[in-house]
């Protein structure tokens, strides 16, 4: 009995111990690919380039790029009347600040080529006879002709001249009442939270953020471990002690230190370039940002196991990033979108990111509102590299 | 050079394209997809506002000015109906709401007795394009009520009011109905192309010096230019063929208007092809490593035709440093080309800058390719 007892103690002890070791083996191994990892992807200095200081490039002009605002106008005065009253009106566009007033025409040729060559965007046309009908009392025409050929602005633009022209109508209007000034009706007073001027940067490159460090990591991630399957190295680490899971830990590890290392570098121009206010908790943010990092890599590495190719690897990486991007609600907002593909927008990690990065930038709220976003931004990333790691091991070994 | 070499390496790279047929099937269905959405989802148009209501006042005529917001298509009254500040706060903090009204408690009051009222209005900001639109709607919904107001007050006292003395005849010529599909759709082509120039050329001879084969290919007597047109001619076609798929789905699925010359569109499009696909093939010759070339085809090809074109955000909205930058983008002048041969239907009397532009972009592409490519082994 006590033999038994003994002998099986000395088995389980032999076990431990060996299992210790190996564990400690198993760590170093995933250490060795890990640094082996960092060394071939910075040996080339052009790889370091653009690891690191393309995305501040990439910040900088994509920050400026994506707006929606609206200004510096180029518009044309088509005026035959030139008098005081056309003039005057005139000079309410000039002073608006939105219209930059390029070329005063008086013949329908030439505002035909100006449109033609898209010289302007907006030709105001006031006819002969103007101020008069005006002082008589009468109902007097202006015409506005906008550029179409960009929809948004040419909706935007139509917009602004609109609410100007009501507005200069309301003050004649008000001046014609005279005696009878009363000051009937209702003002509106507005206030636009957390962006106060509506300038659409503080929107959009908090987005610029999220989606440069989503591209860089999918595509890093995706290619290097595809890139030893066209190579061939492969087939020389599946034969080294390694395990599948070494394998994964020494290949995602380095783009999570990477892509915190990108984070980073494009905050800091955010927020000291841009000037974006960051009103609520870094830290939270930069935890968020893990955890969107965990779902993208998880991605990465679903689309390893489905390439044989880097070529393909690049496409697949394509094929997700291009919905990804823009069915997130990063330039057109969910909202604006069809029933049927909002369903689809609640399966895509970066919409949650966004939710929570334009959160925690503009409106400064915290855990406390944004914890269903944090949640699901987390299962999302256990869920995904959990799977993708399952299918590496069943494919790959 | 003989034609018979350039075809056969044509050959070989058909059959490499062809066994690697879901790179090709990825490739074709990107812009497709686009075309899809960008035709039927994305949108920057504005409905349907989540508005939060405060109406301290609680009479008919708050009740009237309130469904002028509620009952029209711009505003919906998802947002609730808000007892107190913090109510309100809370749901733009949760975007339940998007926008909120407060009515005062003496606003009916106030109207009766000819007074001026005030609303107040808060919004969102972050989103600034949402935000500016709807706070246009807003401020027109409430002129109007307003004079609706005045004119119930002048004719109480008798006296018809006078017409509005400016009567604003707004048109948008090209576009009538500023229909973003319209816009969207030739801007497309281009962005295509330069999709298929990163994704496609930009790897083909890079992946050749990483397999090891570049070094049977020197070998041949096959020369720098055969190899460069041979590589080239299966890409072109792809290109051609997707170019071709989107006009069709432009002209019968989105009806967008063609208004100018086929042939026109054709030419310029073999000239942006060529020139797009010999830029892919450059980075591809300089990089010799596919990880690398597909980083910078990314950053030099795709992002900035997709960005700094004019075909997602209008050039002159930008900062002046970033449109001198957009001038050095090939794809802005083709956006602007491809915009006017459909909208405009103007030919190369009027676009002959940017005709020029993107010949001399295609040439000088040609010319780097050709040059650039060395038939060495270092």
């Amino acid at each position: 009995m006590g033999l038994f007892n003994k002998l099986r103690k000395k088995i389980l002890k032999a076990f431990l111990q060996n299992a210790h070791a190996t564990k400690i083996r198993s760590f170093r191994r995933t250490w060795y690919m890990l640094i082996k990892e960092f060394i071939q992807v910075f040996r080339d200095p052009k790889m370091r380039a653009i690891i690191f200081v393309v995305p501040v490039l990439q910040t900088l002009v994509l920050g400026y790029a994506v707006t929606t605002d609206v200004k510096n106008i180029s518009t044309a005065i088509y005026d035959l009347d030139n008098s005081e009253a056309t003039r005057d009106i005139v000079d309410s566009f000039k002073h608006s600040g939105y219209f930059n007033i390029t070329e005063y025409i008086d013949n329908d040729d030439r505002m035909r080529e100006l449109l033609d060559k898209g010289e302007v965007l907006l030709v105001l046309h006031m006819q002969k006879g103007f101020e008069e009908d005006l002082r008589t009392g009468k109902s007097v025409p202006i015409q506005s002709i906008v550029d179409g050929m960009d929809s948004n602005t040419a909706g935007i633009v139509q917009n602004y001249v609109a609410r100007l022209v009501a507005q200069i109508s309301n003050n004649i209007f008000v001046k014609r009442l005279g005696a009878f000034n009363k000051n009937v009706g209702i003002e509106m007073k507005s206030r636009a939270w957390f962006n106060e001027n509506l300038e659409s940067h503080n929107y959009y490159v908090p987005g610029v953020v999220a989606t440069l460090l989503s591209l860089l990591t999918l595509t890093l991630t995706s290619m290097s471990i595809v890139r030893e399957k066209e190579i061939g190295t492969i087939e020389q680490i599946m034969v080294s002690p390694i395990t599948p899971l070494e394998f994964i830990l020494g290949k995602t590890i380095p783009f999570i230190i990477i892509g915190f290392v990108n984070v980073t570098i494009i905050l800091v121009v955010a927020l000291y370039w841009f000037e974006v206010p960051l009103r609520g908790s870094l830290f939270l943010l930069l935890f968020s940002a893990s955890l969107y990092l965990l779902t993208i890599l998880g991605i990465g590495l679903f689309i390893s196991t489905i390439s044989h190719t880097q070529q393909q690897a690049m496409m697949g990486a394509f094929l997700f990033y291009f919905p990804i991007i823009l069915l997130s609600g990063f330039i057109f907002p969910v909202e604006n979108m069809p029933d049927l593909i909002q369903w689809f927008t609640y399966i895509n990690p970066l919409r949650y990111f966004l939710i929570i990065i334009r959160g925690i930038f503009l409106k400064g709220i915290g855990l406390r509102i944004l914890w269903p976003q944090i949640l699901v931004l987390f299962i999302m990333g256990v869920v995904s590299l959990w799977q993708a790691s399952r299918r590496f091991r069943k494919t790959m070994v | 050079m003989k034609i018979s070499r350039i075809l056969a390496i044509a050959r070989k790279e058909y059959i490499q394209i062809r066994r690697d047929w879901h790179s090709l099937l990825m490739a074709l269905g990107t812009p497709a997809f686009l075309l899809i959405i960008f035709g039927y989802a994305l949108t920057l148009d504005v409905d349907n506002v989540p508005l939060i209501v405060w109406d301290q006042s609680k009479t008919p005529e708050s009740r009237d000015y309130i469904e002028r917001f509620v009952g029209s298509r711009y505003f919906s009254v998802q947002g609730g109906y808000a007892d107190n500040y913090k109510h309100i706060i809370h749901a733009i903090d949760t975007r339940r709401a998007l926008a909120g009204l407060i009515i005062p408690i003496d606003f009916s009051e106030k109207i009766h007795a000819g007074k001026r009222a005030d609303i107040q209005f808060l919004l969102d900001g972050s989103d600034s394009n949402t935000a500016t639109i709807a706070l246009g709607y807003a401020e027109a919904l409430t002129a109007s009520y307003s004079e609706n107001l005045l004119i119930k007050e002048l004719n109480r006292y008798g006296i018809t009011p006078p017409k509005p003395p400016l009567d604003l005849r707004s048109r948008i010529w090209f576009n009538a109905n500023a229909e973003s599909k319209n816009s969207i759709v030739p801007g497309l082509i281009a962005v295509i192309m330069m999709v298929l120039s990163a994704l496609l050329t930009s790897l083909t001879i890079a992946r050749e010096w990483e397999r090891g084969t570049m070094e049977q290919l020197i070998t041949t007597p096959v020369s720098v230019q055969e190899l460069y047109i041979g590589k080239l001619l299966p890409y072109f076609l792809i290109g051609l063929f997707g170019v071709f798929v989107v006009v069709l789905m432009g002209e019968y699925i989105f009806h967008v208007p063609f208004r100018g010359s086929l042939v026109f569109l054709f030419v310029m499009v073999t000239i942006f092809l060529i020139g797009a696909l010999s830029l892919g093939m450059l980075i591809s010759i300089v990089t010799k490593n596919q990880l690398l070339a597909s980083q910078l085809a990314m950053i030099s090809t795709f992002l900035p035709s997709f960005l700094l074109s004019g075909f997602l955000s209008t050039i002159c909205n930008m900062p002046i440093v970033i449109q001198y930058i957009s001038y050095l983008v090939p794809a802005r002048y083709f956006v602007t080309l491809l915009r006017a041969i459909y909208l405009k239907g103007v030919g190369i009397e009027t676009l002959y800058f940017e005709a020029g532009l993107l010949t001399l972009f295609s040439f000088i592409m040609i010319v780097l390719a050709n040059i650039k490519f060395k038939k060495k082994l270092l």
